[in-house]
C-alpha cells in the first residue's frame, strides 16, 4: 500500500491525486495527503507517474507496512520502479528492451 | 428508478457515443467511434491511463501474422481447453483486427522491441506504456475524457439506451451524458480481491447492462484464481511455470503447478497447508530476461528482500473472477451490440467465449479481445448513433437503476461494507467457487438472493459513497448470475469445475445465457455448426 509522500521531494503537482485509480489521495493546496490508504490496491501507478520520485508504495497489499522515509532513502528505493520502467528524462522505456524479444525466442513468453 | 436525472444540476454533455470505461477496450472503442466521425465522451471510474487490470501489468497479445498455418495453430491452441465453445469466425476476425491494431500501435509510436532483422516484435505490451499512449491518442482524436467519474445508471426510453448519469468524485456533483449509443467497457469483476489493478473491476457494467435488459453469457466461467505471493498484490502467473511448490518443511508438493496444477495448490490451501514457491526451474541465462519482461513481477520481491529464484516464498490464490474468466455481457452481432438498442459491450465486460470458450489462460486472448471488440463496438455504436442523428438527443430519458439513488440519507458506508463482505464470503472460498457442487451453490444462492433483496430495497444517498454502494450491488448481482449458471451446467467444461459432475458432457456443448435481476433466468444457446473449428 501507499506509505510515503516525501514532503521534501514532493513538488505539489498533484499528479498522484489525478492518476490514482482508486482515489487514495486528496489535494490540500500543498503536498497532497494519503486520505484513504485502505482503498489503495497496491498497483504502483502513482509512484510511476510521480515526476519527483516522492512516493513509495510498499509491496504489502493487505495492511500498512509502516516504513520510514530515511530507510527507503538509504536503500535507494524511492523512484526505483520508475527507473526500471524507463520513465523520466534521458531514460529508455523498458518496453523496447531487446531482452523482451530474446525471452520470447527462448521461452515463448511475450 | 432513480432520482438522479431529476436533479438537473452538475455537468451535462451531449455526444454521439458515450464510452463507459477507459481501459484498453474503452480507449479502442473511443478511437473506433471517432474514426467514424462520431462525437465521443469517455468516462472512467478512476483515471483513463492507469485504471484496470492492464495498466499496471505487462501482457502478452494474441498477435499472429496472417499465415494460414500459424493462424490455424493459434486457433487450435486453446480450443479444447475452452471446451469447444469458441467460434471459428470470431477467432478469425479478432486475429485480423488485433493484427491491424498492433501494427497501428507501432505506427503511432508504441516502443516495440526489435528482432535481429530490425523488425518490430509485437507479441506483448507493457501496460503503463500502452495505456499512457492510448490516453494520448484518445485525447488527440478529440474525445472528451471525464476521469474519476463513474457511471451510476443508464438512461433510456422505449427505443433504447440514450446515455448515462454518474458522479464526479472530485466535487460530488452529478454528470449527465446524453448519447445516441453507449459502449460498456468497464472490465470484469474480481470482487475487490486486490488482484493487481483489479479493485476498480466490480462488475459495474454487467449491472448497468442488465438493468437495461441486456443478457449475460458464460457467467459460469468466472472462477479464475491467480497465484500470488501472500503479502502482495502482484497476480502475474506466467512465470510460475518455472516454479516448484513446497510445503512449509521444504518437501515438494507433487502435481502443483501454474497451469493444470493450480487446483492442487487450492486443495492444499483448503486442507490448511501453507504453500510456498520458488522459481528454481528457470534456467540461469533467462533470469535477467524475465526481470526485464515483467518489471512489476519482481518489484514486490525486491522491496521485501526476497530473491524468488533462490528463496522460498509463501503464496496464495487471489480471485480474479471474470477478469481472467470468460463470461460477460451477451453480444448479438458483429458490432458487439447487446440485445438492447443503442447498447454495446467490449473487452472483459463482454463475453469472451467467442474466441476462447470457457477458458482463458491469461492476458494474450483478453488483450486481443479488448482491442478488437473495442474497435468493433466503437465503430458499431458510432454508425448506429449517426444514423439516429440529432433526434437521438431530444428524447425523454429516464434512469434505469434498480435501486433508489438520491437524497442524503440511506444506506451507510458501514452497511455497504457488510454487503461487500457478505458477497466475498460466497465467491472467494475455493470450495464454493473453484470446486463447485449443487449443494454448495444452492446454499450460497439462498444467502445471495437474500442479500440482493436487502440491497435492492436499500435507498442509496447521492454522496461520494454511492459508488461503493453500486459496486456492492453489482458484485451481488454478478455472484448470482455466476452461481445460477454454474448450477445449470451439470458438467465440467473449460474452467467451470463441478465436483458432482467431473467430466465433459457432449450434450451440453452450448453457451448459457443468463439475465434478470430479481428473478434470474438461464437459457442454453446453441453453438452453431459453422462456428466449429474442424
Amino acid at each position: 500500500m501507499i506509505e510515503i509522500i516525501s514532503e521534501e521531494k514532493c513538488i505539489a503537482c498533484n499528479r498522484c491525486v489525478d492518476v490514482c485509480p482508486t482515489r487514495v489521495f486528496d489535494r490540500t493546496g500543498g503536498v497532497p495527503v494519503i486520505a484513504r490508504q485502505e482503498d489503495c490496491q497496491t498497483c504502483f501507478m502513482c509512484e510511476l507517474y510521480c515526476p519527483a520520485d516522492a512516493l513509495y508504495v510498499a509491496p504489502e497489499a493487505e495492511a500498512p507496512a509502516g516504513v520510514r522515509e530515511e530507510e527507503l532513502e538509504r536503500a535507494g528505493l524511492l523512484g526505483g520502479y520508475r527507473e526500471k520502467v524507463g520513465w523520466g528524462p534521458g531514460r529508455t522505456p523498458v518496453a523496447q528492451h531487446e531482452y523482451i524479444y530474446l525471452l520470447s525466442v527462448r521461452s515463448g513468453i511475450g | 428508478m432513480s432520482h438522479v436525472l431529476a436533479r438537473q444540476n452538475g455537468l451535462s454533455l451531449e455526444a454521439d457515443v458515450l464510452v463507459i470505461g477507459g481501459g484498453p477496450a474503452g480507449t479502442w472503442a473511443a478511437l473506433g467511434a471517432s474514426s467514424r466521425g462520431a462525437k465521443v465522451v469517455l468516462v472512467d471510474k478512476g483515471y483513463c491511463g492507469t485504471s484496470g487490470a492492464t495498466a499496471p501489468s505487462g501482457t502478452g497479445v494474441w498477435y499472429v501474422k496472417p499465415d494460414p498455418a500459424l493462424r490455424r495453430q493459434a486457433k487450435e491452441s486453446r480450443y479444447a481447453l475452452g471446451g469447444f465453445l469458441a467460434d471459428n469466425r470470431w477467432m478469425d476476425r479478432v486475429l485480423d483486427q488485433t493484427y491491424a491494431n498492433m501494427n497501428r500501435l507501432a505506427e503511432w509510436g508504441y516502443p516495440f522491441p526489435r528482432n535481429e532483422f530490425g523488425e518490430h516484435h509485437k507479441r506483448g505490451l507493457q501496460g503503463p506504456e500502452y495505456m499512457r499512449l492510448m490516453r494520448k491518442l484518445v485525447k488527440k482524436a478529440g474525445v472528451k475524457i471525464l476521469d474519476h467519474s463513474p457511471a451510476l445508471e443508464l438512461i433510456a426510453d422505449e427505443y433504447g439506451v440514450g446515455g448515462a448519469v454518474g458522479i464526479r468524485l472530485e466535487t460530488g456533483e452529478p454528470w449527465t451524458v446524453r448519447a445516441g449509443a453507449v459502449v460498456i467497457a468497464t472490465g470484469g469483476c474480481a470482487f475487490l480481491s486486490k488482484a493487481l489493478g483489479c479493485n476498480v473491476l466490480t462488475g459495474d457494467g454487467y449491472l448497468l447492462a442488465a438493468e437495461a435488459g441486456a443478457e449475460l453469457s458464460g457467467m459460469e466461467f468466472s472462477n479464475a484464481y491467480a497465484i500470488c505471493p501472500i503479502f502482495s498484490s502482484v497476480t502475474k502467473t506466467a512465470y510460475y511455470r518455472y516454479a516448484t511448490f513446497y510445503y512449509e518443511d521444504g518437501t515438494v508438493i507433487e502435481g502443483a503447478g501454474s497451469q493444470r496444477g493450480r487446483s492442487v495448490i487450492a486443495r492444499k490451501l483448503l486442507e490448511g497447508h501453507r504453500v510456498f514457491a520458488r522459481l528454481d526451474q528457470a534456467p540461469e541465462d533467462i533470469r535477467p530476461l524475465l526481470r526485464v519482461n515483467q518489471t512489476n513481477f519482481f518489484l514486490p520481491f525486491d522491496r521485501a528482500g526476497i530473491d524468488p529464484f533462490r528463496d522460498m516464498f509463501e503464496v496464495t490464490l487471489r480471485l480474479e473472477g471474470t477478469v481472467r474468466g470468460t463470461g460477460g455481457i451477451h453480444i448479438v452481432d458483429e458490432t458487439c451490440a447487446t440485445r438492447v438498442p443503442g447498447l454495446y459491450a467490449a473487452g472483459d465486460a463482454a463475453t469472451r467465449e467467442l474466441i476462447c470458450g470457457g477458458f482463458t489462460g491469461g492476458g494474450s486472448h483478453n488483450a486481443a479481445w479488448a482491442m478488437s471488440s473495442g474497435t468493433f463496438a466503437g465503430e458499431g455504436a458510432a454508425d448506429y448513433a449517426l444514423r439516429l442523428g440529432r433526434r437521438g438527443l431530444k428524447r425523454r430519458l429516464r434512469g434505469l437503476a434498480s435501486q433508489a439513488i438520491g437524497g442524503r440519507q440511506g444506506q451507510t458506508p458501514e452497511r455497504t461494507r457488510e454487503f461487500i463482505r457478505a458477497v466475498q464470503a460466497e465467491v472467494m472460498p475455493f470450495d464454493r467457487n473453484l470446486f463447485r457442487t449443487e449443494e454448495r451453490l444452492t446454499d450460497s444462492l439462498v444467502r445471495l438472493d437474500g442479500l440482493w433483496r436487502d440491497i435492492r430495497t436499500s435507498a442509496v444517498p447521492f454522496t461520494k459513497d454511492v459508488v461503493k454502494a453500486r459496486e456492492a450491488a453489482a458484485m451481488a448481482a454478478t455472484a448470482r448470475w455466476m452461481y445460477r449458471t454454474a448450477l445449470r451446467r451439470t458438467e465440467t467444461r473449460g474452467m467451470h469445475k463441478r465436483e458432482d459432475f467431473r467430466t465433459l458432457d457432449e450434450t451440453q456443448k452450448h453457451r448459457l445465457v443468463s439475465g434478470g435481476l430479481d428473478e434470474i433466468t438461464v437459457r442454453p444457446e446453441p453453438v452453431g455448426k459453422e462456428a466449429a473449428l474442424v
